[in-house]
């Protein structure tokens, strides 16, 4: 069963890096991840502020002068902040955030495997 | 034994989360964007209003003097309350301020300009937003006071009498 | 009048509340029967509640503007189906609605546990009573929905235009009897654990009422989030968005601790488990409570941001906490647990990493939804936790989740052998292939995927033979699997399938692309009740022949003055067409948004089987 532990974080690990394919459109991607200042409850891409509306321009425009996606983010990190982000980074800030969740599915997996030897015995 | 160990540690647990809550109560809960002070202003192409001129952000900000550029429409109303402070400061010397005309039809910017005056020496045009966006901007009024290259302030909302004190007193 | 007597049915039933108190503790001293006084005095203080509710439902609809809430909410020319339901869709008038749905219960409970033990229905009774008090001096003292003002205006401020709309209208009656009604589970297992009453006779009682608290939560979400879909615009059902999480992290809970409960009714196993998923339903559903009316969070639906108000709940809520945890530790027992043990492949593991799976979900949106505060208070800097992070943790778990959802309910209790079992791999086998094709032919990204994809089909064709071959039985828990299935595929279909068009388009003008062409045909303007509308016709062709035609809206309310978007939303079985068109500032073209959504209808059908199983279940007995 530990088995399925390790396979389960593989596939976590794999997953890090997928593209959700039925986002083709490069600048769809970048602007549902970026968060709206103004209504700070709606992502770029949903946005009709007027901020939404540039920006959305400006992603456009970084697109076609050959920005990577990740530059994008960087570049709008600069400007306005992490909190513009939607995906949070995994650094020092954020290292509980991301690895808490699956530490403690470890520690739950690894109490509960435990009880069940005792009981196999 | 178990629950020795357990039960004050979950009741620390809890206090803590209390505690944190308690305390992120009295925090506002919308954000705002950092400045970071003595930050190099960007670097742009960008159109003069009411021209077809295009001029650099080099070329813009040139002088060994203090600047001002405050971003506005003939929309916005807070730029209105804002106004007199700029006309104010249009008579210091030492500072002058370039405004970005942001998101705005040409008629009803000189329109707003007519009626309330021109404290600019240069005006900036930035139809679609994308100009403000390289500022670090994301609403009117915005405006910052750069030295040398630097942002040395950031205001973000219309001016007010502290403000207007502070500026002041830095450029002096 | 009515505010009038609402208040004071308000003070009545505080009164109510502390004789009932009073007549709790001497009946659990002495050795007499349950007290029908109790029961009385229990009715009485529900009926001045539905009094004090209706009176505010009156303010409303007499558009009574001396109350402060009727000002604040509501507006003369608002619709009558709005005046009554802005009774509800406000701070003030919401917890009015908690308490109705507080007192309901623990009436209900009292006529439905007749033959119950008595001490452990009057501590039910005391300890229900004790989140009543709370709630109706955080009323009384801090939101007080006839609160007068003088001199009395001529007109009110009017309900937000969004709140407008009658999915919104049913969502929080609905929302709460699933939200609130925990309470009950909550209020019972506190009265369980302290009269040792935590066995399976009490597993059997409370499964009825957990059944229907999480029926009403389902179908609560649900509302939620056909509303948002409809009304919102942005053509999105579930965002992630603090209120959206603080109401499925109670689901999550319930859904768990039903299982466990499963198990409880048939064996004395996992009662630890269950005392503690009981407390945390209704202490989730009080925190989500704090979360979105202190202020804390910043959110598209937060309705109140007062952070006085949030002091109350927060001091509430954790003396609620340290008050089950006072019971929990002192008074739970474990040791007649049936410690026969079980082999690793039977029924009861399978159980375990059921709650193992739904506990890590609920750790991740619950993590993900408080850490900004965290952060923010502890480091002064604030970040962003939204979609991709849930997703991030979420998806790749589903995947082992659905497998065990297969072929845990085949397994046998204690041991559990394999069997005759050869269908389980075939279907398997079939999944995979199936999955493969989908992913080729859609172009998808490989691995998780094709994975997820297989799993999900696996469960759906488990579930579904299982119709056919074992026809009723167990058909409470075939339709529920069944519906998740459904609901997974659904989302999945309609995530890769989707397609969007952006575009800014002139009256008269037309966007044309290789797959279609949509034409601004016109703008009409009407007038209505309370806003002016601006209708666009849109002509949406494909290879040339005419798809549809769809009208979004602009709408002018009169007050508040608020512009909203009207999407209009075409929907067959297929997929949905949807449409919104947005003014841009200073430019006389609109901004067009055109999505094709497939299988949008069938993820609101799925979550109505998954509550069709649930309802099954509470009346399989009645049949």
């Amino acid at each position: 069963m530990k088995i399925l532990n390790f396979l389960v974080i593989i596939i976590f690990l794999f997953n890090l890096n997928v593209s959700n394919a039925n986002d083709r459109n490069l600048n769809s991607k970048i602007t549902k991840n970026l968060r709206c200042l103004i209504c700070q409850g709606q992502s770029i891409h949903d946005s009709d502020t007027e901020f939404a509306n540039s920006l959305k321009l400006v992603v456009e425009k970084k697109i076609t002068e050959g920005m990577s996606e990740n530059e994008i983010y960087e570049f709008l990190k600069t400007k306005y902040g992490e909190w513009i982000l939607y995906d949070p980074a995994l650094n020092q800030k954020t290292y509980i955030l991301w690895l808490l969740p699956l530490l403690l599915f470890l520690i739950g997996g690894a109490i509960i495997f435990k009880n069940l030897k005792i009981k196999k015995n | 034994m178990k629950t020795k160990i357990l039960l004050p540690f979950i009741i620390v647990s809890f206090l803590f989360i209390f505690f944190i809550l308690y305390v992120g109560l009295n925090r506002s809960n919308i954000y705002i964007p950092e400045t970071v002070t003595n930050e190099k202003i960007p670097t742009f192409k960008v159109k003069v209003f009411n021209s077809e001129k295009k001029l650099t952000s080099i070329e813009i900000f040139e002088n060994d003097i203090y600047y001002l550029l405050n971003i506005w429409a003939s929309w916005c109303i807070p730029c209105r309350d804002e106004h007199p402070y700029l006309m104010e400061l249009k008579k210091n010397k030492k500072l002058e301020i370039v405004g970005l005309n942001y998101k705005d039809k040409v008629k009803n910017a000189n329109n707003f300009l007519n009626e309330l005056n021109n404290p600019y020496t240069l005006i900036l045009s930035d139809t679609d937003g994308t100009i403000a966006i390289e500022w670090g901007a994301y609403g009117v009024p915005e405006t910052f006071l750069i030295y040398n290259g630097k942002i040395i302030k950031k205001i973000i909302g219309p001016m007010n009498n502290n403000l207007f004190k502070e500026i002041e007193s830095v450029v002096k | 009048m009515a505010s009038l007597i609402g208040s004071y049915s308000l003070f009545f039933s505080l009164g109510f509340s502390v004789l009932i108190l009073f007549f709790s503790f001497k009946n659990l001293k002495n050795t007499i029967n349950f007290d029908n006084k109790l029961l009385s005095l229990t009715f009485l203080q529900l009926l001045f509640i539905i009094l004090s509710f209706f009176g505010l439902i009156i303010a409303f609809i007499n558009s009574d503007f001396s109350n402060s809430t009727v000002f604040n909410h509501s507006h003369t020319t608002k619709p009558l189906f709005y005046k009554i339901s802005g009774t509800w869709g406000n701070h003030e008038g919401s917890l009015l609605l908690w308490l109705l749905v507080l007192t309901l219960f623990i009436f209900l409970f009292l006529i439905s546990s007749k033959k119950q033990p008595k001490k452990y229905r009057v501590l039910t009774l005391l300890f229900q009573q004790i989140i009543i008090i709370g709630f109706l001096i955080f009323l009384i003292q801090t939101s007080n929905p006839f609160a007068q003002i003088y001199p009395v205006p001529s007109e009110g401020l009017g309900l937000n235009p969004i709140l407008q709309d009658p999915a919104l209208a049913i969502h929080p009656p609905i929302l709460y009897l699933g939200y609130v009604g925990s309470s009950i589970i909550f209020s019972s297992v506190l009265a369980a654990s302290s009269t040792n009453y935590i066995s399976k006779e009490w597993a059997k009682h409370i499964k009825q009422w957990i059944l229907i608290s999480w029926i009403f939560l389902t179908l609560g979400i649900l509302l939620g989030s056909i509303w948002a879909y409809y009304e919102l615009g942005w053509g999105g059902f579930w965002f992630w968005d603090p209120v959206e999480n603080v109401s499925l992290m109670p689901w999550l809970a319930l859904t768990t601790l039903f299982h466990c409960v499963l198990v409880l009714e048939k064996k004395l196993l996992l009662t630890s488990w269950v005392v503690i998923l009981s407390i945390a339903t209704f202490t989730l559903s009080m925190s989500g409570t704090f979360l979105v009316r202190s202020g804390i969070l910043n959110s598209v639906h937060t309705f109140a941001n007062d952070p006085e108000r949030g002091l109350y709940i927060l001091i509430f809520l954790f003396t609620l906490i340290f008050l089950s945890l006072f019971v929990f530790f002192f008074f739970h027992k474990t040791d007649g647990q049936n410690n026969t043990s079980f082999f690793w492949l039977s029924k009861e593991t399978s159980i375990l990493i059921n709650n193992w799976f739904m506990m890590y979900f609920l750790a991740v949106v619950l993590i993900g939804t408080i850490y900004p505060i965290f952060l923010d208070v502890l480091t002064s800097q604030k970040i962003s936790v939204g979609p991709p992070f849930y997703h991030k943790l979420i998806i790749p778990f589903l995947i082992p989740f659905l497998l065990a959802m297969a072929i845990g309910p085949k397994l046998n209790w204690i041991k559990s052998n394999l069997q005759n079992k050869s269908h389980l791999l075939l279907l398997f086998a079939i999944s995979l292939i199936l999955s493969f094709l989908i992913i080729r032919i859609l172009e998808i990204s490989f691995l998780v995927n094709t994975i997820l994809f297989t799993s999900a089909f696996y469960l759906f064709f488990i579930t579904l033979r299982d119709f056919f071959i074992k026809g009723f039985k167990n058909l409470a828990q075939n339709i529920a699997h069944f519906g998740f299935s459904l609901l997974i595929l659904s989302i999945l279909f309609n995530n890769f399938l989707s397609t969007e068009v952006i575009t800014n388009l002139k009256v008269g003008e037309t966007y044309k692309s290789d797959e279609l062409t949509i034409n601004f045909e016109k703008i009409e303007k009407i007038k209505k009740q309370n806003f002016e509308a601006i209708i666009g016709k849109f002509n949406v062709k494909s290879d040339n022949e005419l798809v549809d035609i769809l009208k979004p809206e602009l709408r002018i309310y009169n007050q508040p003055n608020i512009v909203t978007s009207e999407a209009d939303i075409k929907t067959n079985l297929l997929s949905d067409k949807f449409m919104t068109m947005n003014l841009v500032q200073n430019q006389e073209y609109f901004n067009i948004r055109y999505q094709i959504k497939p299988f949008m209808i069938w993820i609101w059908f799925s979550v109505i089987i998954i509550s069709f199983g649930g309802l099954f279940s509470f009346f399989k007995k009645k049949i």
